[in-house]
């Protein structure tokens, strides 16, 4: 009993999801019964399906950065635009500060959220006993960054609208853009399908499998 | 029950008992630092003060004008819409649905439901399928975005004023301060309160 934190899962209950309502834990799954939500003391298959989600949001991430995401065509002539070209064009009319938060949510974003995903999903395989403090403010990290990397996809969506010139000019959205979008919405379901408790059961010395 | 609430930290499993919290503090889990629970004051009366407003905002947002383009004697007026409707026509489907349901569809789900919960409650009727139509309020909660949708104007609006005047209008100022009203009224939102009621429902 020593130093044994009173958990959810230790005193036989489980919390709801939703509700946050306290219910006894039972072996067959139940809903919550104050909110209907189904009751889970742990995520399910949940470092399976973040890992699935991680990869995948990995794999979408090199054409979202090498097809180009806008064509412009302007008195006949079109030019097509990668996210990094933005970012430099950006930078070449002066206006860095715009560069910068450009390459920080389309670029910077999604890739660190990917590689603090992983470290996590690594750390709670591996029962590594590292700050688990920190490791939980870096999964809400994930979860409040994430959003931003849409901003690409809504500077597509209010250029597409504004640039409908006809043959004057004329911005439609590229193949890069819909990679780009499933990268954002697939590593938020990759923040949403982690379970930080997970980090939290290994500090138990409990004989408990950690799934 | 109601006076000595044991509570299981989301992130951490953590079995807390809440005491008394006062108005404007918050509980903190002890091992993981997660919020807890955050009372809030008069939560039902002012998050359907901010919900009406944020439903007129709305409306305005989605059918006046929102920003002009003008090059020479060429004008093009958009609305919100106007982009999602031309990445529809451009065979860009995926990418305007998911626009579509990040700024319009999710923000309007929010108002609805905030009044569909709460000006029964505030008039002591619990709605029927309460606890569904909060569960869908918190399950949507990540995918509004709003606030970002701003920041995609900021950076188009630098990006096209060098080849053209923008001209800001109605509906972009009324996008603006629905913004923050949509904001207050999650803030203001006191969900263990509106759970509690559910609970109490006949």
């Amino acid at each position: 009993m020593r130093n044994q934190p009173p958990t959810a899962r230790r005193l036989g209950l489980v919390a709801c999801r939703s509700c946050h309502l306290l219910n006894q834990r039972l072996e067959t799954a139940v809903d919550c019964p104050r909110c209907g939500a189904p009751l889970h003391s742990r995520k399910p298959n949940s470092i399976a399906r973040a890992w699935a989600l991680v990869l995948a949001a990995a794999v979408f991430y090199i054409p979202a950065n090498v097809l180009p995401i806008t064509h412009t065509t302007s008195l006949g002539a079109v030019q097509s635009d990668t996210i990094m070209s933005g970012v430099i064009y950006f930078i070449h009319s002066g206006s860095w500060p715009v560069a910068l938060v450009i390459f920080v949510a389309s670029v910077f974003v999604p890739l660190l959220k990917l590689l603090i995903l992983a470290f996590l999903l690594l750390s709670v395989q591996r029962r590594w006993q590292w700050r688990p403090v920190d490791r939980t403010r870096l999964y809400r990290l994930t979860e409040v960054i994430g959003r931003w990397s849409m901003l690409d996809i809504y500077v597509v969506t209010i250029l597409v609208a504004l640039v409908h010139l006809g043959a004057l000019a004329t911005i439609e959205a590229g193949p890069g853009a819909v990679f780009f979008a499933a990268v954002v919405v697939v590593t938020m379901l990759a923040a949403e399908a982690f379970d930080p408790r997970l980090i939290w059961d290994n500090m138990e010395k409990s004989h408990e499998r950690a799934d | 029950m109601t006076h000595t609430h044991l509570i299981a930290c989301h992130e951490c499993d953590l079995v807390h008992q809440l005491g008394a919290i006062p108005t404007g503090g918050a509980a903190r889990c002890s091992r993981c630092g997660a919020t807890l629970y955050r009372p809030k004051a008069d939560s039902l009366n002012r998050t359907l003060a901010l919900a009406l407003t944020g439903v007129i905002l709305y409306i305005i947002a989605n059918t006046h004008p929102f920003l002009g383009f003008q090059i020479g004697a060429q004008i093009r007026e958009t609305t919100l819409a106007t982009g999602i409707f031309q990445l529809y026509q451009q065979e860009m489907r995926t990418i305007a649905t998911l626009v579509l349901i990040t700024v319009v569809i999710v923000p309007a789900i929010h108002l609805v439901s905030m009044l569909y919960i709460l000006l029964p409650l505030n008039l002591k009727v619990v709605p029927h399928h309460l606890a569904g139509v909060l569960r869908l309020v918190i399950f949507l909660k990540p995918w509004g975005m709003m606030e970002v949708f701003l920041l995609g104007i900021l950076v188009s609006v630098v990006k096209l004023v060098k080849m053209a005047t923008i001209i800001p209008g109605v509906a972009l100022y009324a996008f603006l301060a629905l913004i923050f009203v949509l904001a207050a009224m999650m803030v203001t939102l006191d969900e263990h309160e509106v759970w509690e009621r559910v609970e109490h429902a006949p």
